[in-house]
């Protein structure tokens, strides 16, 4: 069934399918209606680190040292766990600089140096094309290997097949013609490829299906699981070393220890993951899901490495086949034929994913960084003049990405035989990672300049070549291996396997010391032996203090220029219709209808248009094309100085202002919360005053009327004149009764009150009360029963207070008592540590909604009009303020018609 | 503002942590002839460390919200 036909059709109709997804995508943006505005979108088009190299090349390394691939996979776990501070930052100042790729981003950073700019494209396409090598080589080994099915041959040497009839000048030419189709359709001024990213989100779940396939497949199918292949393989005297493979602190440990760094650094600063994690990146909070999905991704494709690794070596005799196959192999002397179809066609998801986004982001930074500036400076071309460049532009990068992928194979003719396929890709990863000190250097430490910047990556770039490409070259024939063995010229300590006589590590290790020790020292040494220009300056201090507030480049502005030239200039990169846009968006945002009003060309348009500029052509770029329209004055490093100092000034202002305003703000609060409890206080206090007086007046007046009466009227006969002093004594009564309450109640409220608290037997009490009420009972023929057990516990609490608690309980009961047949039962009862007393009354009983304002002070229930008001209404307030004294509570359960029955308990005393 | 800082921080941490579950000497105590469960000491520990440092991180980012 394999038949090459199949292959073919099914390699096409895969590519086909992406295509459609990347056109879907691509449509659905125009619409507005993005799909890859998606966490996890996001997340998967990071795993485009996952390349060929780790779909097929991990394994072969894993067969040759067991765990010695993982550092490259544990690297990013550990790198993206500080995305969170530094990808954000990062993530920031490209979108308010429009960086469109890894160069534009270093060399905006130094001034929009477009010289650095260029040599960082240069570095990155000579680093990567190595690593395009090696897609190409594990897809067109894979279709050599998988044509011959049934039988398992590995492909001839290169150098065997005439160039046209090598399958991967093939793989190389439809791969550029796919990525140009993919990538270069349109000019977006935001750099922005949806398409593209939704093609790679779905070649990520396609390369890991397969490869977790295959690794269940000869896992839990060829073998019984995990343990069995283990197991087989310690039963087996060549691998059986392999179970503990590291050995050795100075040799596999620091091997380990360099991978990671290496790897930690090639997340952020290859120029595909820059790319997608930056450039392509919708919205900064993705990064939340995308930090422990993407390494949770790198975990599930490692898992089966190593069992199949294991699994290829016992399934094969040594050196038949080459292990960076086995993932491919295996399924093939199984006989499982749509298996091994499956696992080319993950292996093929994972090189062109790896391809389409590594050329296009090399594309945008050959004709951004490298060819643009070069080509507005020369006058010649007269490019200034031309009305639109969008033509040109696309052209380039067409004509970039086709040379890229020719490289490529180039350098897979050249060198691709010497090498297994991850040590090629992990000399790619050594080169980008010259990157990383002007890179985050320059986002944390403005001190760094452009000279550091430059000299840094030379000195990186230099030892890298010297310790890595150099050996290469040389092993493949194209040099004389006599260079590796005696050093150049015989001079031993310049041998480039062992610089300076260090010896002991792997050929990665040693060339990222070298190459490190170079790069910061060069770049640090760089940055502090000059001083930096007005330019530089101003771009470390928009870059390192993005998170503060940034944004305000307009500021370092000064000049001159005319909006229409602006306009054309636009026009001429973005087409008519991107410029239009920009205008009217700039517009729109200070509310002119542009065209009908014209913008003004002052400071912030200028430095606008700079920026949409920058978007398609790159800081460097756009930096030369507004200078060429407008007149600006050079702004000389003191007055940068200056403004940086008055910007650092007025954010510290504003930030201790924002600090005040704050505080001010919650001491209003508290102010107005006061106030407000103030004005309740001062209310109920007036309330409680007119009460009193009203209360005060009452008997006051009737005493006044029968004083006045007794003195007008001396003929008044004697049994009236002792009826009206009778009265006057009882209203006298009342007033000092009122008073006395009132003053009780003050004391009590106030915490001023005495208590003298002695272990009180409630029967005592309640007997005491019972015979002093004894008068009043009989006058009034009320019968009351007293139920009380033998013997009850004491409570702690004042003697006289409960006294005055249970007789204002009592006289209530007495006021309120059905007036022909009074009855009042008072019951006693003690459970689980509280005492409890019931004092029941056979009245009119007690609304509901009237049993809370019972306890109110001076309110007395009943219609105050007509019935004459039966007490001081301070009776109970007082009563429950004694019982709450004691932590007790006092209520009332009541209903009309059925009587009241007043109720409170006590803790008993301990 | 401050939770999310402390997350920046926490990660930072976890990171640090990575570094030394990673790397020498730690991993060096696991560099052992036996087995778990059939799987040798080393790759069972590298991929259970890995699991739970990724367990980690999502933990530290997901409970803000």
């Amino acid at each position: 069934m394999l038949q090459g036909g199949v292959i073919v059709v099914s390699s096409f109709a895969y590519l086909g399918l992406l295509f459609a997804i990347a056109y879907y995508a691509d449509k659905r943006a125009d619409a507005g209606r993005s799909v890859i505005a998606s966490p996890y979108i996001y997340s998967l088009s990071l795993a485009v680190y996952a390349t060929a190299w780790t779909f097929y090349g991990s394994v072969g390394r894993a067969a040759v040292d067991g765990v010695g691939f993982l550092p490259i996979y544990i690297g990013p776990t550990l790198m993206i766990a500080l995305w969170w501070v530094v990808m954000r930052k990062i993530l920031r100042i490209s979108k308010q600089n429009r960086i469109t790729s890894l160069a534009d981003f270093i060399a905006s950073r130094y001034g929009k140096s477009a010289l650095l700019g260029g040599m960082v494209t240069v570095i990155a396409v000579i680093g990567i094309v190595p690593y395009i090598s090696l897609q190409l080589k594990a897809v067109s080994n894979g279709f050599l290997i998988l044509m011959q099915y049934p039988e398992i041959v590995m492909p001839a040497k290169v150098g065997a097949v005439p160039v046209l009839q090598d399958t991967a000048l093939w793989v190389a030419l439809i791969l550029a013609l796919f990525t140009i189709a993919f990538g270069t359709r349109h000019l977006d001024a935001a750099e922005h490829h949806e398409g593209m990213v939704a093609a790679i989100a779905f070649e990520s779940l396609v390369k890991l299906l397969a490869f977790v396939a295959v690794g269940v497949y000869v896992t839990f199918v060829i073998y019984d699981g995990f343990g069995d292949v283990f197991a087989r393989a310690a039963a087996d005297r060549a691998l059986a070393p392999m179970l503990t493979p590291l050995e050795g602190v100075a040799g596999s440990y620091s091997n380990w220890i360099w991978l990671t760094i290496l790897s930690m650094l090639a997340i952020m600063f290859l120029p595909r993951q820059f790319q997608v994690s930056v450039i392509e990146n919708k919205d900064e909070s993705h990064l939340n899901k995308a930090i422990w999905l993407f390494p949770l991704y790198m975990l599930a494709i490692n898992v089966f490495v190593l069992p199949l690794a294991f699994g290829g070596r016992l399934h094969f005799p040594a050196g038949v086949v080459d292990a960076d196959t086995y993932v491919l192999t295996i399924p093939m002397a199984e006989k499982q034929e749509l298996l091994a179809l499956l696992v080319f066609i993950g292996g093929l998801s994972a090189a062109t994913g790896m391809v389409i986004v590594e050329t296009i982001a090399l594309s945008t930074m050959a004709c951004n960084d490298l060819l643009m500036p070069v080509l507005l400076r020369m006058k010649s071309l007269r490019l200034n003049e031309r009305l639109d460049l969008t033509g040109l532009l696309l052209g380039i990068r067409r004509g970039a990405i086709v040379l890229i992928l020719l490289l490529g194979y180039l350098y897979f003719r050249l060198a691709g035989e010497a090498y297994a396929l991850v040590s090629i890709g992990l000399i790619s990863f050594a080169a980008v990672a010259q990157f990383a000190p002007a890179a985050l250097g320059g986002i944390f430490w403005k001190g760094g300049t452009r000279r550091g910047a430059l000299a840094g990556l030379l000195a990186g770039f230099l030892v890298w070549s010297y310790t890595l490409l150099l050996p290469a070259l040389a092993r493949s024939g194209w040099l004389p291996v006599a260079l590796l063995e005696q050093g150049p010229w015989g001079i031993g300590l310049l041998r480039p396997l062992e610089l300076f006589g260090l010896k002991g590590l792997d050929q990665i290790t040693h060339a990222m010391i070298w190459s490190m020790v170079a790069n910061i020292g060069a770049y640090v040494a760089g940055s502090l032996s000059g001083s930096p220009s007005a330019e530089e300056t101003r771009q470390a201090s928009l870059f390192v203090d993005v998170l503060r507030g940034g944004g305000a480049g307009a500021r370092f502005w000064r000049g001159t220029a005319s909006a229409p030239q602006l306009y054309g200039v636009l026009a001429r990169f973005l087409g008519t219709e991107g410029a239009d846009e920009a205008f009217r968006s700039y517009a729109g945002a200070r509310g002119l209808r542009w065209p009908a009003e014209q913008v003004t060309a002052d400071a912030d348009f200028v430095h606008f248009a700079e920026t949409q500029l920058a978007g398609a052509i790159g800081a460097a770029s756009a930096r030369i094309m507004v200078a060429s329209v407008v007149k600006e004055e050079a702004l000389s490093l003191e007055e940068v100085r200056n403004i940086l100092d008055e910007a650092s000034q007025v954010v510290m202002y504003s930030h201790q202002l924002e600090q005040k305003s704050r505080e001010l703000e919650e001491a209003t609060t508290e102010l107005r919360a006061a106030n407000e409890r103030l004005k309740e206080l001062d209310r109920l206090k007036d309330d409680f005053l007119s009460t009193v007086t009203h209360e005060l007046r009452t008997p006051l007046t009737s005493i006044r009327a029968f004083t006045e009466i007794l003195h007008q009227e001396p003929e008044i006969d004697a049994a009236q004149r002792r009826k009206f002093l009778g009265i006057i004594t009882r209203e006298t009564e009342r007033l000092t009764r009122l008073i006395n309450q009132v003053l009780d109640l003050a004391k009590i409220e106030a915490g001023r009150a005495l208590w003298h608290e002695t272990r009180v037997d409630m029967q005592q009490v309640i007997s005491d009360a019972v015979t002093a009420m004894g008068q009043v009972f009989e006058e009034k023929g009320i019968r009351v029963d007293v139920r009380m057990p033998e013997r009850v516990s004491p409570v702690h609490a004042d003697l006289d207070r409960m006294i005055q608690v249970m007789l204002n309980l009592l006289s209530n009961a007495v006021k309120f008592c059905d007036p022909a047949a009074g009855r009042i039962e008072i019951a006693l009862s003690e459970s689980d540590g509280w005492l409890r007393v019931d004092v029941r009354d056979n009245g009119a009983g007690i609304s509901a909604q009237d049993q809370q304002a019972i306890f109110d002070k001076f309110r007395q229930v009943g219609d105050t009009l007509t019935d004459k008001p039966h007490g001081t209404g301070l009776g109970l307030p007082i009563s429950r303020h004694i019982i709450e004294h004691h932590a007790g509570r006092l209520w009332v359960e009541s209903e009309r018609g059925q009587g009241a029955t007043f109720s409170f308990d006590l803790p008993v005393a301990s | 503002m401050g939770d999310f800082e402390k997350s920046g921080q926490r990660l930072i941490a976890l990171c640090l942590l990575g570094f030394l579950l990673f790397n020498y000497p730690v991993l060096a105590l696991f560099n052992l002839p036996q087995t778990v469960f059939g799987i040798p000491v080393l790759y069972a520990y590298i991929f259970c460390a890995w699991a739970l440092l990724i367990g980690a991180m999502a933990w530290v980012v997901e409970k803000r919200r």
